[in-house]
């Protein structure tokens, strides 16, 4: 930290705490702070998520395609290979697809699809389809959680015009906050990946008069894949 | 930004006569309003989201300090760095020590109005440095030489006719013959001519929607995705956020972020919501090298616990302007500072000064939409009557009470916002006066009733009784 840093952070900090009450409560103003960091509570969930099942899943799909996300839903993981070539096919895109070594991408059967054409690693500017797999979807918003890390490129999220997400449908929560337990879990208390990117639908923009254009910058077209086995 | 809010009245009077501008203003209006009540009629929960929203930003600001140095913590545990700015010019010093060290040349630039605030890309350009604007709007703006005005939409105020010319003038490598006059064809070229920049840029720059204390993590909401890409591709991600940003916990966020895009565009949740910590890691296959955060105060310790204390919690989320009659007539750029509407009249004094700022608290019809529709239940109109208070007291506008008047009488007298604004406020006056029939103090409006009686206005607006009137006529009734 230099000099100026150091002056300005105790400049600042000192005229909070001049604010907060000049350290007279500090020990009780401690504890509140360390008690919530260490036990978020969890607010007010709105019930429009809390279902289970199939219900769940449908309101997901529902969600999605509110906001103009295309949605398939397979069986299995396996068929997830021959749902992409159709999309591809559907949109008369190119069959080549960038994707990172996501081992739940890897685990499926891409040698089937022949003609298929497979880019590992981050997004480049000609890369029209990028495949990724999502962490967790939320069912209120029929939003999807994808998190970065050495076989999830970001750049694969955002560069390609395109941009189809496998989701499996028991990753598929009610709310945020289940989603935001999970990634506790997974990471422990207090980390993240280095980026989670929560994803409800493809790029737009309203602001040339208001009117909302998809195509922004990231991708001008959302698929969803659904897995539900 | 220079402070030109003392002439909010001349420049008032001519976004009034402006025809352009009225049209644009319209259609956003329109836009706005009915959207956020679609999305918060389906959500049967967001009043008491509304007020959980509030406690945590209150309890937040009771501790910020604290979540402040964990939030500090954890960056630095992550591999970031933090740098504390008292000052815009702090601030502007901090980013360009850090694109300096990297020999940058070109940054891009995510939608920020912290960036605004702090006159940023001015900054850069006197030293060699040229900054691009990303969003959609902002781009726009950038290439008309002129500021946003409106914190969420900052092109609100043009047509897409205007839109057109300066493409046509700006990217003339182009054809000139090419169709431009549909708003699809003018974002296609945008994105465009923008995509090779965020790919040769050497530093991306965004702003915060929320930084989280338990992880130390930064969060950025757009529709565009341009965020996203400004901060992934250049070598280095520098976040230019207040200090107030700061929130607990993830769960903090999902609680603000539910009635945050409900009350900004009417969407139930923006397309990209982005969670950084920290620089890329080992392994990664892509992000930023270097990861910074420049935590800006410029003012904002001063409004702890003051009268304007409140005024912290707000999400910029352009609610209140959004429903602002005073807004929708004169747009943004009439308040003469970075933040425009209710929000910017109770801001713009607080951080530039009240001897800066003019006439801004008096922009105001005192309807109280603003307050009734702000996620954070912040009392915007008792706050701007705290800055005509303390304006009066402290003598610096001697004429104060007959501004107050003579703006009011301004606004009333145009048809259209005087509807506006009475339909709300009358029913309560005309309560409030029922005892004598005249008021000796008009609440929200202290300034001027305290040397002028009112006499108390029927309950029904006349405009309303005459249209009541025209609706019995046609079934038959009285006259
Ligand atoms: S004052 Fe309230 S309504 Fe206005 S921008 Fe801030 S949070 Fe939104």
């Amino acid at each position: 930290m230099s000099g100026r840093d150091m002056s300005g952070r105790e400049a600042i900090l000192g005229k909070l705490r001049v604010a907060a009450g000049g350290g007279s409560a500090d020990a009780a103003r401690q504890e509140a702070v360390e008690k919530r960091l260490a036990r978020p509570p969890r607010g007010l969930i709105p019930a429009r998520g809390q279902l289970e099942g199939e219900a769940r899943i449908a309101l997901f799909c529902q969600m999605a395609e509110a906001v103009t996300a295309t949605v398939a839903r397979v069986r299995k993981a396996d068929d997830v290979p021959r749902a992409v070539t159709h999309y591809l096919r559907a949109r008369n895109l190119a069959p080549r697809v960038r994707m990172g070594a996501d081992r739940r991408l890897k685990a499926m059967n891409w040698s089937a699809q022949k003609s298929l054409e497979i880019g590992h690693g981050p997004a480049a500017p000609q890369d029209e389809v990028g495949v990724s797999h999502a962490f967790a979807g939320v069912a209120e918003t029929g939003t999807v959680a994808l998190v970065s890390g050495k076989d999830n490129p970001t750049t694969v999220n955002f560069v390609p015009e395109n941009h189809i997400i496998i989701v499996d449908a028991k990753d598929i929560a009610g709310d945020l906050e289940s989603v935001i337990s999970r990634l506790r879990r997974k990471y422990g208390r207090g980390e993240m990946p280095r980026v989670l990117n929560l994803v409800t639908g493809p790029s737009r923009s309203g602001d040339i008069e208001q009117t909302m254009l998809l195509g922004a910058h990231g991708p001008r077209a959302l698929h969803l894949i659904v897995v539900d086995g | 930004m220079e402070v030109s809010s003392p002439q909010f009245k001349q420049k008032s009077r001519k976004a009034l006569a402006d025809e352009q501008l009225q049209r644009a203003m319209g259609k956003a209006k329109a836009g706005f309003i009915g959207k956020r009540r679609k999305a918060v009629d389906a959500l049967p929960e967001f009043e008491a989201l509304r007020s959980s929203a509030r406690a945590i930003k209150d309890h937040t600001l009771a501790h910020l300090d604290l979540y402040l140095e964990a939030y500090e913590r954890k960056v630095i545990a992550s591999g970031g760095r933090v740098h504390w700015a008292e000052t815009a010019e702090d601030a502007c010093q901090a980013v360009l020590d850090i694109c300096r060290a990297v020999g940058a040349r070109t940054v891009t630039k995510g939608k920020s109005m912290i960036t605004e605030e702090i006159a940023l890309n001015d900054f850069l350009e006197k030293n060699d440095i040229r900054p691009v604007e990303t969003d959609l709007g902002e781009y726009i703006i950038q290439l008309r030489g002129e500021h946003p005005s409106h914190i969420i939409g900052p092109a609100l105020h043009l047509n897409k006719e205007q839109v057109e010319e300066d493409f046509r003038r700006v990217h003339d490598k182009l054809p000139a013959g090419r169709d431009l006059s549909q708003p699809e064809s003018l974002l296609g070229e945008a994105r465009e001519i923008l995509r090779p920049q965020y790919f040769a840029a050497d530093v991306g720059i965004t702003g915060a929607n929320f930084l989280v204390a338990e992880t130390g993590t930064s969060i950025i909401v757009t529709n565009e995705g341009n965020g996203d890409l400004t901060q992934t591709l250049p070598r280095v991600h520098i976040v230019v956020a207040s200090i107030e940003k700061v929130v607990p916990t993830l769960e903090d966020a999902s609680q603000i972020l539910r009635v945050l895009a409900r009350s900004a565009t009417g969407q139930d949740t923006s397309v990209y919501t982005t969670l950084s910590t920290g620089p890329r890691r080992p392994g990664d296959p892509d992000g930023p090298e270097e990861y910074h955060v420049v935590l800006l105060d410029n003012g904002r310790s001063s409004m702890l616990g003051t009268e304007f204390h409140e005024m912290l919690r707000c999400i910029r989320c352009g609610a209140c302007m959004n429903h602002c009659p005073v807004y929708h007539a004169v747009g943004g750029h009439a308040y003469g500072w970075v933040y425009p509407g209710p929000m910017g009249a109770v801001l713009t004094p607080s951080l530039v000064g009240v001897e800066k700022s003019g006439h801004l608290p008096n922009a105001s019809t005192f309807c109280g939409r603003c307050e009734s529709v702000c996620p954070m239940q912040i009392p915007l109109p008792r706050m701007m009557r705290h800055w005509r208070e303390r304006e009066f007291e402290r003598g610096l506008n001697p004429a104060t009470q007959r501004f107050g008047l003579g703006l009011w009488a301004f606004f009333a007298r145009r048809p259209r916002l005087y509807r506006l604004a009475t339909s709300l406020t009358i029913p309560a006056l005309s309560g409030l006066g029922r005892r004598t029939g005249w008021f000796r103090s008009l609440p929200l409006a202290g300034g001027w009733t305290r040397h002028h009686d009112l006499p108390a206005p029927e309950a029904r607006t006349f405009m309303q009784q005459w249209r009541d009137r025209d609706t019995r006529k046609q079934e038959g009734g009285v006259a």
